[in-house]
């Protein structure tokens, strides 16, 4: 297999940095660097979506009532401290936008991404840094463009984060036009910068794997990281495709999305979904990567079935790409293609559940230690199987009828994204935090932060089921409009305040991780004794990571083998009775 | 605290039977799966917690377990598609309006529910149709196709008794059909973000005998005559 490494920089060279403070910490070509620039500015970013989320809940749980610190927010937001309609369909949107776009995908994505590919297969850095470089300076203009949009008149896009068209794209039906326009720029720069980055991940992994680093032997974190990579550098081309295009029929008067004038507002909601489902996974096939690679560790044994995760894997990465059409079922789309789309969407459930299988079998058996990433990564299996499960729901068509557009599929996604994503992000941050900051996160109050999140994530999100099954609809400003969802008010309100409870328990998150940083207890190489080649490097690795990268001679989860006094065996160590058929997996 | 049920509410269409019995096999489905799976979770938590002396079972996974896990879960999915498929086609597919349905033509905009009716003659475009705006009036137990055009941006017809929901797009023309089966007053609501008045945008749907309806009928001509 073509996995031999370049040839090795001399020894002195590698390690000896003397770059200026501005190349090493702010225009750095560090994979370290960018990727903790990413981590700083998407932790932003997730504060900020949280936020927008609170004033949403404030309206649905108190509707008409002055929000506290209302009286901070212009009138053109709020009124008597009253949230205004406008200002609520902008919070809608933008609370979506930015948890999908600039938290959780550069949280999985640029973070982790960039950290942990050379690290785990045993690379120097990044293939390209200096496009590394440049994926990282073009998110952060794409950040602040978005957030200007609060600040221009008329207000920031209030079309969803979805942007159907044509609502999107003429300012006559939302009165919004320069904050639509900003958010489509934005999007376009941030799509340019996800390419650059994901042309990088997979150059990198192709080429740069460590003598010994074969496919078969890359943790599934890795495998989980590339199969993403190649998801978003064929889906963001479509989304900035679409993106022009409608910025187009804004600015310049064209009409792909108007049908006035002979456009398709439907032709909107093929390329946005036909990017956007491949998205759904390029926000959660990381997650399901970097938590194997945790359970394993947590459970002190090699994951269960590791070619048929890697298969798993690779399967919906390519069913992804035929399933959009389920997000139409209603749009007046051909019933006959719902059909199709119903079929294709059944499927990618089975790759789903033999994830979840495996990661069960990975505990039986196991000697569990309860770290708080390991917390956070079992409480991703249980929310995600909810996700799963809530999902078949809205895979059948008529079903779907009842339930799209209503607070189930807001439940659903939510269970995907914020008890998959965000609870593997919570566990993956504590679990390579010593890595990147060379000091260990409180686990007592990373343990309080999880239980807190735990009970309240549920509390907010489980009864979101209900309000839908109702029919509560989504993105309504005053449920007690209707005559029927009068009787919802009381479970609003116990929402909201769990969701205010939710929103607090973050503080102690935040708390810990900067506290850490400067108080945290420090960290030896490999504190969670693992096999991964990033724990065979000091704590922070220096530039370069190794003076002469490793050789691999293992798989990458040799936990409990018997073979080493401790019970575990460092992708890297060789050894010296082989323990060739000893470890050959029995099974997958 | 009734609400907190996992019960479908009261429906009153010829859907509810099937749509709701889609709903509650798939609940059984995923509620077993659930139970399954997080008690299976749980205990496997608390049973092989890290306890001194205890060796761990070395094992790289199980083929046969493998196969068993992904046919259980592929014949399962398979079968959900086999009951949603029919039901599917006799509710959206395009032949499947009915014959002898009555026709009202859904005229939508920011933020409001036109509801265009024959008159009646039974036919639209001649001088006796009538319209009315937020309220839609229907007789019971007789189907109802509704064609559906936006003026503006997309919004979407959304009668949750009745288990019906279709968007409305400007430009298409969107046909749907249902039939109440009882009397008595609905809402209906938009469900597709549309604007700043999204959520103000409802409608009263009530549902007659068709002697009332008659009745209610005859009086809308009078009207429409005596202008």
């Amino acid at each position: 297999m073509a996995t031999i490494a370049p040839p090795v920089e001399p020894a002195a060279h590698a390690l000896v940095d003397d770059r200026p403070f501005i190349r090493k910490y702010i225009f750095s070509t560090d994979h370290k660097i960018i990727g903790i620039q990413f981590l700083l500015m998407s932790l932003i970013f997730l504060l900020i979506g949280g936020s927008l989320a609170m004033m949403m809940r404030w309206q649905l749980g108190f509707p008409g009532q002055p929000m506290p610190g209302g009286s901070l927010l212009p009138e053109t937001m709020a009124s008597n401290r009253v949230i205004l309609p406008e200002f609520y369909t902008s919070l809608v949107t933008m609370h979506g936008t930015f948890m999908v776009f600039f938290a959780i995908m550069p949280l999985l994505v640029g973070v982790f991404g960039n950290y942990l590919i050379p690290l785990k297969i045993g690379a120097h850095d990044m293939a390209f840094p200096r496009l590394n470089m440049a994926s990282f300076w073009l998110a952060v203009p794409a950040g602040f463009i978005m957030v200007a949009g609060f600040f221009v008149v008329g207000g920031h896009a209030a079309a969803g984060w979805t942007a159907y068209a044509p609502l999107s794209a003429n300012p006559e039906y939302t009165g919004v036009s320069t904050g639509q326009q900003l958010w489509c720029v934005s999007l376009i720069v941030l799509g340019l910068s996800s390419i650059l980055g994901a042309v990088n991940y997979i150059s990198t992994v192709i080429n740069l794997r460590a003598p010994g680093m074969t496919w078969f032997r890359m943790p599934l974190s890795i495998w989980a990281l590339f199969i993403t990579a190649i998801l978003v550098l064929l889906a963001m081309p479509i989304l900035s495709g679409a993106l022009i295009m409608l910025l187009f029929d804004q600015t310049l008067g064209t009409h792909f999305y108007l049908p006035a004038q002979g456009g398709q507002p439907l032709l909107w909601q093929h390329l946005f979904w036909f990017f956007g489902h491949p998205e759904v996974y390029i926000l959660i096939l990381p997650a399901m990567g970097m938590v194997s690679d945790i359970i394993a560790n947590g459970s002190r044994k090699p994951i269960f079935g590791y070619h048929s995760m890697v298969i798993a894997i690779i399967s919906i990465g390519f069913l992804g790409w035929i399933v959009w059409g389920h997000h139409m079922f209603q749009s007046g789309m051909n019933p006959t293609l719902g059909t199709t789309f119903m079929v294709s969407t059944m499927l990618i459930s089975v790759p789903s559940a033999i994830k979840v299988f495996n990661w069960l079998g990975t505990l039986w058996g196991g000697s569990i230690k309860f770290t708080v990433p390991m917390l956070h990564a079992c409480s991703f299996v249980a929310m995600f199987v909810i996700g799963g499960l809530s999902g078949v729901f809205m895979a059948s068509p008529p079903l779907d009828m009842y339930i799209h557009d209503t607070y189930f599929i807001v439940a659903h996604l939510h269970y995907v994204l914020f008890g998959g994503s965000l609870f593997a992000i919570f566990g993956a941050i504590t679990f390579w935090y010593p890595k990147m900051f060379g000091r260990m996160m409180n686990a007592r109050l990373g343990q309080i932060h999880f239980f807190l999140t735990f009970i309240f994530y549920n509390a907010v999100f489980f009864p979101m089921h209900q309000l839908g099954l109702h029919g509560h609809m989504r993105r309504i400003y005053d449920p007690t409009r209707y005559d029927f969802l009068k009787p919802l008010a009381g479970l609003n309100r116990f929402i909201s305040i769990s969701a205010f409870l939710l929103f607090a328990s973050q503080l102690l998150f935040i708390v810990n991780f900067i506290g850490s940083w400067f108080r945290g207890r420090k960290a030896e190489r490999n504190p969670w004794d693992d096999t991964g080649l990033e724990w065979t490097t000091p704590s922070p690795p220096p530039h370069g990571n190794w003076a002469v990268v490793p050789r691999v001679y293992h798989p990458p989860y040799e936990f409990g083998s018997g073979l080493t006094t401790e019970d575990f065996l460092p992708q890297d160590r060789k050894l010296d009775t082989l323990p060739a058929p000893a470890t050959a997996p029995a099974g997958g | 605290m009734s609400w907190i049920s996992w019960m479908l509410p009261h429906g009153a269409s010829t859907f509810v039977g099937d749509v709701d019995r889609i709903y509650y096999i798939i609940l059984v489905i995923t509620g077993v799966a659930f139970v399954i799976v997080e008690i299976g979770l749980v205990r496997f938590l608390i049973k092989y917690r890290a306890r001194p002396g205890r060796p761990v079972r070395y094992t790289h996974g199980n083929n046969t377990a493998e196969v068993i896990w992904t046919s259980v879960v592929a014949v399962t999915v398979v079968v959900l598609g086999l009951l949603s498929a029919p039901v599917w086609k006799r509710i959206k597919g395009r032949e499947s309006l009915p014959a002898n349905a009555m026709v009202i033509r859904v005229h939508v905009k920011q933020f409001e529910w036109n509801f265009i009716y024959a008159g009646p003659d039974g036919k639209f475009d001649t001088p006796d149709d009538f319209t009315r705006r937020n309220q839609l009036h229907l007789p019971v137990n007789r189907p109802v196709v509704v064609e559906l055009t936006s003026e503006d941006v997309i919004h979407s017809f959304n009668i949750p008794a009745f288990r019906i929901k279709q968007d409305a797009v400007p430009g298409m023309l969107i046909r749907a059909w249902f039939q109440p089966t009882e009397t008595g007053v609905y809402e209906l609501g938009c469900a597709e973000l549309c604007g700043l008045g999204h959520y103000k945008m409802r409608a009263v749907v009530t549902v007659l005998s068709p002697e009332e309806y008659q009745r209610w009928l005859g009086q809308q001509s009078t009207t429409v005559a005596s202008k």
